[in-house]
């Protein structure tokens, strides 16, 4: 049996850095297990004249289609969107697209505000300073003023417009709707020890430049440098727990497939929406026969996605297509409840530049606007560059019906039962997808666009997981409290998108992090009584 | 007899059948001076790539036959070349009014996505391919692209509309 540690931390990626680097400077011993690799940029898909192909093979965002030795699968056949993810250090940074918004102050009050869900226990005010913390670790890039948020900061100038930012920046000032340059973690110039951006196009399989701040190259040189050790391939069956109910290690298993008990006196959960309420369910004892830190029964439940729409154009003028980060501006026009809607809550559009050669004539193929045999070429050289457009990220209500639960039969390679997703679209977030569509042809049309082609929901875009360890302030309505720790068990702490209590209708990871270093500073901030 | 072992899950007939196949989906064009899926470069490009996808292209090749025996009377690949674009051309426009050849048809559409997959992949990485396209036969990384910066002018509307979020009570 290995010294116990400190503090264990299951999982490298967006939070599991955040709160090492955050708590490295307590000098306290801090061991983190990820089950993946350290990634080689040399290696990403941008490298390689396939990396088009790549994306939808050994890079791909599912892991059932993935099939990493790194990865486990997961049973997503009773959900009409599949789970995205990625193992690694770094997580599913490592494919992110950089869009990098924050919440709202209007996010953490929807049952005040709008009558449904429930409030968060924390505000935007408590979240801010965490939110500038963030940036500048990850080093963000946008432009101050935007109208749709209380003032922020980013470190360096927003990504270019480029040819299908400025289309559709024309398309919303025509219709008198709000657009503004997204907030990206992506560099727009060199920033501690990260070159710019020089427009691969491949975001979302890897930065080969370095310009994409995923945790491998933010938080973890940071975290390790101060001394917290990384130990990959590394997976963890389940946290223990000792007589008194406290957490007392973990048990987990090698590259070779040895197992191994750590112990530890703090273990900080980092797996986000699927992975932490798989591991806390695969966490049975005598104490805890439902898994640990169950006693609400709410863990695995409300599993939250952001149900996506994509609402793409073709256009007779040239696009970015395949070059520049594939994130450029957003719209928050929909964001806040209208009741003439005919829903609550509300979306952000995601504005994307274009997509590359292979991207294209399949979207061509598989729309029917492409036809296989003669009339091919024609066809694709009307789409080739000439397509732009959006996605509509709309929030997702907690149901407790949509849940992530331990599969009777699907394994990883190590035995551990593989997660199982059960998950409904709600009726308001059906409306919201279609009010999200209809929005989206409007402004493409107003911009030029010839032809729409629409997606909705997006069947593999199950990036985001949420909501499945919430935090509140009552143990009988939540997992952990509202600084995180769990209410059954005194030394177990969760910092990824599992805690959230709504999602918002914007891309998580920003807020994720927030969190990952608020609920390390207010472990710091009581050292010395933490467990009472 | 002694056999010789192979890591290639596919037939000579079924290789044939292949190449033949993403030939008449994306034919070569003159106009564009372009090769079609059948050139020898990118016809070795695709079966290295269907190995890894054994499985889906076998079905898929399987339904063509099916398809091929039920209108012509012999396999695809044996079919000349009119004949094959026919049955390629007719998923643009489903329904014969047969009503076992249109669910075929069907079954066949669904699928053909992993084969379209790998052909789309294989051909739009040819050299020929993308220079016909404007584009550099090159990987992205590490030249990278130029990006225009375009105009912030645009922004000045949306400014003076002035704030659009909610305040909320702490």
């Amino acid at each position: 049996m290995a010294d116990a540690v400190d503090v264990l931390i299951v999982g490298a990626g967006a939070s599991g850095a955040a709160v090492a680097w955050s708590l490295a400077e307590t000098r306290m011993r801090i061991v983190c297990l990820e089950q993946g690799d350290w990634m080689n940029p040399l290696r990403y898909p941008s490298t390689g004249r396939d990396w088009e192909a790549r994306a939808f093979g050994d890079m791909s965002i599912s892991p059932n289609r993935r099939r990493r030795d790194t990865d486990y699968p997961v049973n997503d056949a009773n959900s009409p969107i599949a789970v995205a993810n990625f193992n690694a250090v770094g997580g599913s940074t490592i494919l992110y697209a950089g869009h990098f918004p924050r919440f709202h102050p209007s996010d953490f009050r929807v049952k005040t505000l709008d009558g449904v869900a429930d409030d968060w226990p924390i505000d935007y005010d408590t979240l801010e300073p965490f939110y500038a913390e963030n940036d500048r670790m990850m080093g963000t890039s946008g432009l101050d003023g935007d109208p749709a948020y209380p003032p922020k900061h980013a470190p360096m100038p927003p990504v270019p417009l480029g040819k299908s930012g400025q289309t559709l920046a024309k398309g919303f000032n025509q219709l008198g709707w709000h657009w503004w340059p997204s907030d990206t973690a992506i560099a727009t110039q060199p920033y501690d020890g990260r070159d710019r951006c020089i427009n691969l196009g491949a975001c979302g399989s890897g930065c080969a430049q370095g310009a994409k701040a995923s945790t491998d190259i933010t938080y973890w040189p940071h975290a390790v440098r101060a001394g917290v050790e990384v130990r990959t391939r590394c997976r963890v069956r389940e946290i223990t727990v000792n007589d008194e109910g406290m957490a007392s290690g973990v048990t987990y298993y090698d590259e070779e497939g040895v197992e191994h008990f750590q112990a530890a006196q703090v273990v900080i959960v980092a797996c986000n929406g699927v992975g932490t309420p798989r591991l806390l369910l695969n966490s049975t004892s005598g104490k805890f026969p439902n898994g640990l830190a169950n006693s609400s029964g709410l863990v695995g439940k409300n599993l939250m996605f952001h149900p996506y729409a994509s609402i793409q154009g073709v256009f007779e003028e040239p696009m970015d297509g395949y070059k520049g980060p594939g994130v450029c501006i957003w719209s928050q026009e929909f964001y806040e409840t209208d009741a003439e809607r005919g829903f609550v809550r509300g979306y952000t559009y995601e504005i994307h530049r274009g997509r590359g050669p292979v991207a294209t004539a399949l979207t061509g193929l598989h729309s029917g606007r492409i036809p296989l045999g003669e009339g091919h070429h024609e066809a694709y050289r009307r789409m080739f560059n000439r397509v732009t457009g959006m996605v509509g990220i709309c929030e997702d209500l907690p149901e407790e019906h949509n849940t992530v639960t331990l599969d009777p039969e699907l394994e990883d390679a190590h035995g551990i039962p593989a997660p199982k997703i059960d998950y409904t679209l709600s009726e308001n977030s059906r409306r919201m997808l279609d009010h999200a569509v209809a929005r989206g042809t409007e402004v493409l049309r107003a911009a030029g666009a010839v032809d729409i082609i629409t997606e909705a929901p997006i069947a593999a875009g199950g990036w985001h997981l949420m909501g499945t360890a919430r935090m509140g302030t009552d143990p009988q309505r939540s997992v952990v409290n509202e600084w995180g720790r769990a209410h059954d068990v005194r030394n177990l702490f969760i910092v990824d998108g599992s805690i959230f209590v709504t999602s918002a209708g914007v891309n998580p990871t920003r807020t994720i992090q927030a969190l990952a270093l608020y609920v390390a500073d207010s472990m710091k901030k009581r050292l010395a009584n933490l467990f009472d | 007899m002694d056999s010789i072992a192979t890591d290639n899950p596919f037939t000579e007939e079924q290789e044939r059948a292949l190449i033949a196949l993403a030939g008449a989906i994306i034919p070569a064009n003159s106009a564009y001076a372009v090769p079609g899926t059948d050139d020898p470069l990118i016809a070795a490009d695709i079966l290295a790539t269907a190995k890894r996808h054994a499985d889906a292209v076998s079905a898929a090749l399987d339904r063509e036959d099916r398809l091929a025996i039920a209108r012509h009377g012999a396999k695809f690949v044996d079919l000349d070349a009119a004949a094959r674009q026919s049955q390629i051309e007719r998923a643009n426009q489903p329904g014969s009014g047969d009503d076992a050849e249109d669910e075929l048809d069907r079954a066949r559409f669904r699928g053909q996505r992993a084969m379209l997959s790998i052909i789309a992949q294989c051909y739009y990485r040819d050299d020929r391919v993308m220079r016909s396209l404007d584009m550099e036969p090159r990987s992205p990384f590490p030249e990278g692209f130029e990006v225009e910066e375009g105009d912030w002018s645009l922004l000045e509307p949306v400014r003076r509309r002035g704030k659009v979020y909610r305040d909320a009570p702490r």
